[in-house]
């Protein structure tokens, strides 16, 4: 397999390491220290897909980050990565690669088409010819315009590769491994300050890389091979190559992505995550991140062929591709002129250098012209020929104001063109944090006013193109950070090496080549090559009114790309200016943002996901025994809870109806471990309480127990529970499972910052205490049997009471209350002895069939009962009286939520009420909870808004009843008793209603008082 | 108590012997539960000398008030948790009598005791990837230039909330977590040591 444009020698490739490809189907070879983009050039492969918008012909354009053409489809199955950029894409053994946005295939593309009606698609064009009719925009013009447009195709299932997250912290986080990064990393780790380095290109060295500089009469990467020797040797010193910072944030913070197995193949080959993000935290920031080449802006300056001048240095340089035989250069500054020499140097017939400056001086400009090169100074390159290649380029002399072109057309043949428009600084991590930017007339670009805090830009993203100017700014910013960290002064302790200076003539600033007709009647001039964003969309956003290149950017389109308009951003800034009649530096540029290049949401997921680790599982002391028991288990905030525990041939409701009877006829069972608990005690723990609840705990004696809700500032029904008291300052709380955190914060709060007169202490004592929860008539001869030092007669142990004693051996506390109706007992134990009791329990509860049930049959226990659950039944817009619980609310204290209780919004007669619900036409159908409630027996056909007059809350089938029940909040239910309301299902049904009490199963409370 | 009565670790389903048997040669870290250490939860003002000197008459340590510290004496070890709290740590066992003591010496203080040598668990993490494998969920910098003898903290790893405590510079740190996010801790650890290798030990 040849390479026909690859040199013999040369370069950072391994041609004794050849990797084979597949590129649209071909099998094609590179070598390793490829990216995929330097492998297909050096087979000819200039062509990789089609523009968005216009399915123009679009070929490797950049080197790196920056281009906006090279968007492959990379691997198959679940492993593959849309959109990958070529130029970034490390080449690995048997890699996989198609275009994209094009069918059928990249060289004879269907929709290309669409360049025949470009004249019809301006900027905003989507806008206005979809706009009508309204209904036609989901189904019919977004899908097709989403199939047509639009890049690679996301997989369909599970990412079979890892993904993590690493934090980090350093003293100095230096960003770019160029000479600005290498210097400053070296500086500061020389002094032993903690030192993160990374660099987005597989190898560290940056420009240095492509480069043909001396440094200290070596090669420049000889000093770049002894830097990072001195740094991988430093214990303090981490040095990250593949790794882009995407994202830098205030006080130091920046977000990383390594590459950790990118490189090798389409999955990870071991254990190693595939792509970790780091999250670091540095004292200090060196910028160092470098500048990106921009071209120059003439017509028809997309086709595959042409492209920056640098990139063709770097191919050239670097991976040892020639890009093209004879070549065009065309720039407006020095720097292009050192692309020409490496181009002659290599081989390449350079057929011109045409430059926009009329006069051109200088030692680049003499050591082009010693090779013969033909140098066209004042002119510029106003159109191309070409279809799948660039083929020429039409040349014509550019007037002293730089806006107008004239003169006899030449034509020079070619198959590359090499452009340079200048340099702009890569300020886009400088500007994440909200660092400004100043125009600087001397480069033609725009480069940070003043650094942020705690952060130092260094090199040619600070506007400083010199390499010794990158490397004593290294240096300095190395130092200056170091010394910011504690390690050592500011002067610098280093020496930079020595370099040739090249005296470089100034540049001309030229935003777009003019056209001869006015810019909208001209071919094309492309500004943003990857959306087809030219110089007469931004003239027409001027034309509709857009003054600001914000406005203007969200008109065209302009920088919306996946490279985010790293090339084109600035020419279309210059471009918007010449449209406005102002001046660039007025006009500045759109706001940069993270991320800096695409990151994949696996990195920014890390392991977070699957059941395990999405968010913390809890599990209670007796968890495995109810998995080894078959249960099904609820999440309820962050635990595993019993849902219920089916056995063999059960359906659900046959497992709810077994548990249901066998705690109301004998003896249940249930974990209520997770109940929130906490500890309060102090002098003044019994005013506390008094605050926190609506109801009186002064009067509370020692041994006693009592239910209490909690209000929020609103007045609304936030938590409720039964609380204990210990001592007469020591109480037991108890809360929901689910709000025991924000119950023990909002308690705190209110102690610290409120009530700091108030001596108490609150202690979560949730996990401490196995809870185990018997219910049933035959509960008390369980205790009995497994207790001592506990009488369980009604009279010594009465409802509401608490006791404290030993179970199964153990210190115990134990509480008669009751959240089923049933004579019930709670025994709490240290949990590290919560299954040993829980084990007795269940033995000595042999004899009475003892039944282990879970939340869903404790649901429907307690819904017999009426017994409200807070977040269930209630949902922050409830108020106690509209639970019917006024005599929970003393009249004779405040607490907190009370003012709340008398606003008119709250005493309002038509609030809804907590009631109960009984089906009419069929007792045991099921009302879906959350149901909404209608008068209209008719309301699936009535005018909407259909009036609403309430809706469930919790529903159920209730075993021990015989038919289903429902609570539910209707408007005035305690009015309406008997009352019919109809419950309309989307199915067309319509569920008729009784209004009934909430309370279906012994109102008199005489269960549970035996 | 009888020999029949069992304690039983939130790990009991984790930390086996054939887990044990299960590690790999050269593991990145190794996890060694410490089960049923003596863990009282302990408030108080640590500006009244009453208060003070009660806690040292029982426990034989001057409690730390630099935020984040450690207090080790020969029996107990006390941890800054806020400028009124601190867990003592202890021997497995010791917590009774502990807290009873502590009662009697302190009554008729403004203070609290609780229990909660039930309600935490200690795994020890050694290895010489201990922080990279923490650092994958915990956003201290545990560095140690930043956090060395004598200091512990209170943070996140991941989703579970943990007391991490500087052990010596193998290095080895210990992680005190509630009791029900034990096992979760586990199975995180487990991931997150994938790539190094986890060894768990008695």
């Amino acid at each position: 397999m040849s390479q026909p444009h690859r040199l013999q020698t040369g370069g950072r490739i391994d041609r004794d390491r050849p990797l084979r490809f597949t590129f649209n189907g071909r099998t094609l070879q590179g070598y390793a220290g490829d990216t995929l983009a330097s492998a297909l050039l050096a087979n000819g492969e200039h062509l990789v897909g089609r523009s968005f918008k216009l399915h123009r012909p679009r070929g490797i354009m950049g080197a790196g980050a920056e281009c906006p053409n090279s968007i492959v489809q990379v691997g198959s199955g679940n492993a593959t990565l849309p959109n990958l950029r070529a130029t970034q894409t490390e080449l690995y053994d048997g890699m996989e690669v198609r275009s994209v946005n094009c069918w059928p295939s990249v060289k004879f593309d269907l929709s290309a088409v669409n360049q025949l009606f470009a004249p019809l698609m301006p900027a905003g064009f989507y806008y206005k010819t979809f706009m009508w009719p309204k209904s036609f925009w989901h189904n019919i013009y977004e899908p097709r315009i989403r199939k047509a447009a639009g890049f690679g195709k996301a997989p369909d299932g599970p990412d079979p590769d890892r993904y993590d997250k690493h934090n980090a912290h350093c003293d100095l986080l230096v960003v770019g491994a160029g000479p600005a990064g290498l210097a400053a990393a070296l500086e500061a780790g020389r002094r032993g300050a903690r030192v993160i380095l990374c660099d987005e290109q597989n190898e560290l060295g940056g420009s240095l890389l492509a480069s043909r500089a001396f440094l200290d009469g070596e090669p420049a990467m000889s000093w770049v091979d002894r830097v990072v020797g001195e740094l991988a040797a430093m214990d303090e010193v981490t040095l990250l190559p593949r790794t882009t910072a995407f994202g830098h944030y205030h006080h130091g913070f920046v977000s990383l992505l390594e590459r950790v197995t990118d490189h090798l193949g389409p999955t990870s080959p071991d254990e190693r995550p595939r792509q970790r993000q780091w999250r670091v935290r540095a004292r200090q920031v060196v910028l160092a991140t470098g500048a990106i080449e921009r071209p120059l802006v003439f017509s028809n300056n997309d086709r595959p062929g042409i492209m920056p001048a640098s990139a063709v240095s770097t191919y050239i340089n670097r991976y040892s591709v020639t890009p093209g035989t004879r070549a065009v250069v065309f720039t407006n500054n020095d720097s292009a002129y050192q692309t020409a020499l490496d181009l002659a140097d290599h081989g390449v017939e350079v057929a011109a250098l045409i430059d926009v400056r009329p006069e051109i001086e200088g030692v680049l400009a003499d050591r082009v012209r010693k090779e013969e090169i033909d140098v066209l100074p004042g002119m510029a390159v106003v159109d191309t020929t070409g279809g799948q290649r660039v083929s020429g380029v039409r040349v014509m002399r550019l007037n002293t104001r730089g806006d107008s072109v004239y003169g006899e057309g030449r034509t020079i043949e070619c198959d590359l063109v090499a452009t340079s428009g200048g340099w702009n600084p890569v300020i886009h991590l400088h500007s994440h944090p909200g660092g400004g930017m100043c125009y600087d007339h001397d480069i033609a670009s725009f480069v940070p006013d003043q650094p942020v805090a705690n952060t130092l830009n260094a090199g040619a993203c600070s506007g400083n193109f010199s390499l010794d100017g990158c490397i004593t700014e290294g240096f300095s910013a190395g130092a200056t950070a170091a010394a910011a960290s504690g390690f050592g002064s500011d002067d610098i302790e280093g020496e930079a090496p020595a370099t040739a200076r090249v005296r470089e003539a100034p540049m001309r600033p030229l935003w777009r080549v003019p056209t001869r007709r006015t810019v909208t009647r001209s071919p094309k001039q492309f500004v943003d090559v990857q959306n087809d964003q030219t110089s007469a969309d931004i003239f027409l956003a001027a034309r509709e009114g857009y003054a600001s290149i914000e406005h203007i950017k969200r008109y065209t389109a302009m920088g919306f790309g996946t490279d985010q308009g790293k090339l084109g951003n600035i020419n279309g800034a210059g471009i918007a200016a010449e449209a406005l009649g102002e001046d660039i530096a007025a006009i500045g540029t759109t706001t940069f943002r993270p991320a800096y290049t695409p990151v994949t949401i696996g990195a920014l997921a890390g392991r977070d996901f699957g059941p395990e680790r999405f968010h913390a599982v809890r599990k209670t002391a007796m968890h495995v025994w109810h998995e080894q028991q078959g249960a099904l288990f609820e999440n309820v905030g962050d635990w595993k809870r019993p849902w219920y525990y089916p056995q063999a041939g059960e359906t659900m409701r046959q497992s709810l109806d077994r548990e249901v009877r066998a705690t109301r006829q004998s003896l249940g069972v249930l974990d209520a471990s997770t109940l929130g608990k906490i500890d309060v005690r102090g002098p003044d723990a019994a005013e506390f309480l008094n605050r926190v609840y609506t109801n009186g705990w002064k009067k509370l004696e020692v041994g006693r127990c009592r239910y209490g809700i909690m209000l929020g500032e609103d007045g609304m029904v936030m938590d409720d529970g039964v609380s204990a008291r210990l001592a007469e300052d020591h109480y037991h709380m108890t809360t929901t499972t689910g709000g025991a955190a924000r119950v023990l914060a909002w308690l705190e709060e209110w102690l610290q910052t409120e009530w700091p007169e108030l001596r108490v202490y609150l202690t979560s004592t949730t996990d401490q205490w196995a809870a185990i929860s018997l219910a049933g008539p035959n509960s008390r001869k369980v205790v009995e049997q497994i207790c001592e030092g506990i009488d369980f007669s009604g009279e010594a142990f009465p409802f509401m009471t608490w006791r404290a004693g030993k179970a199964a051996g153990i210190p115990a506390r134990v509480f008669r209350i009751s959240f089923s109706g049933e004579l019930g007992f709670e025994i709490n134990v240290p949990a590290n002895y919560g299954q040993h009791v829980w084990d007795a329990v269940w033995e000595a509860g042999q004899p009475y069939g003892i039944t282990p049930y879970g939340t869903e049959t404790m649901h429907i226990l307690r819904a017999e009962k009426g017994f409200i659950i807070a977040g269930q039944d209630t949902d922050g817009s409830v108020n106690p009286m509209d639970l019917g619980m006024h005599g929970l609310l003393s009249k004779y204290k405040d607490y907190l939520g009370r003012r709340s209780l008398s606003r008119s919004d709250a005493v309002r007669e038509d609030r809804e009420q907590f009631v109960g619900l009984v089906t009419v036409d069929d007792p045991a159908e099921i009302i879906p909870e959350g149901a909404q409630l209608t008068d209209d027996p008719n309301a699936n056909q009535a005018p909407k808004p259909v009036p609403l007059a309430g809706y469930v809350t919790s529903s159920y089938y209730s075993a021990t009843l015989g038919h289903s029940i429902a609570l539910a909040m209707v408007k005035r239910g305690r009015e309406r008793m008997d009352e019919i309301v109809h419950a309309p299902q989307a199915d067309g049904r319509v569920i008729k209603c009784r209004i009934t009490s909430p309370v279906f199963y012994d109102p008199k409370g005489e269960r549970q008082n035996v | 108590m009888s020999e029949s009565i069992r304690q039983e670790s939130p790990l009991v389903e984790r930390n086996t012997r054939a887990r044990h048997q299960a590690s790999p040669a050269n593991a990145g870290i190794t996890v060694r539960p410490r089960p049923f250490l003596a863990c009282i939860n302990l408030r108080g003002d640590p500006s009244d000398g009453a208060f003070t000197d009660a806690v040292r008459g029982v426990t034989g340590i001057d409690l730390p008030t630099t935020p984040n510290t450690v207090a080790d004496g020969d029996q107990w070890r006390a941890l800054w948790l806020c400028p009124d709290e601190w867990y003592l740590v202890g021997a497995p066992g010791a917590e009774n009598d502990a807290v009873d003591t502590l009662e009697q010496a302190l009554a008729g203080q403004h203070f609290a005791v609780n229990d909660v040598t039930s309600g935490m668990t200690t795994l020890e993490i050694s290895g010489p990837r201990t922080r990279d494998v923490l650092a994958k969920g915990c956003t201290l910098d545990l560095h140690p230039r930043m956090f060395g003898p004598g200091q512990c903290a209170q943070t996140l790893i991941s989703h579970a909330g943990v007391v991490i405590r500087y052990v010596d510079d193998q290095p080895t740190l210990e992680l005190m977590v509630r009791r029900s996010f034990a096992d979760y801790l586990w199975v995180w650890l487990e991931d997150a040591a994938l790539e190094y290798g986890m060894a768990a030990t008695e």
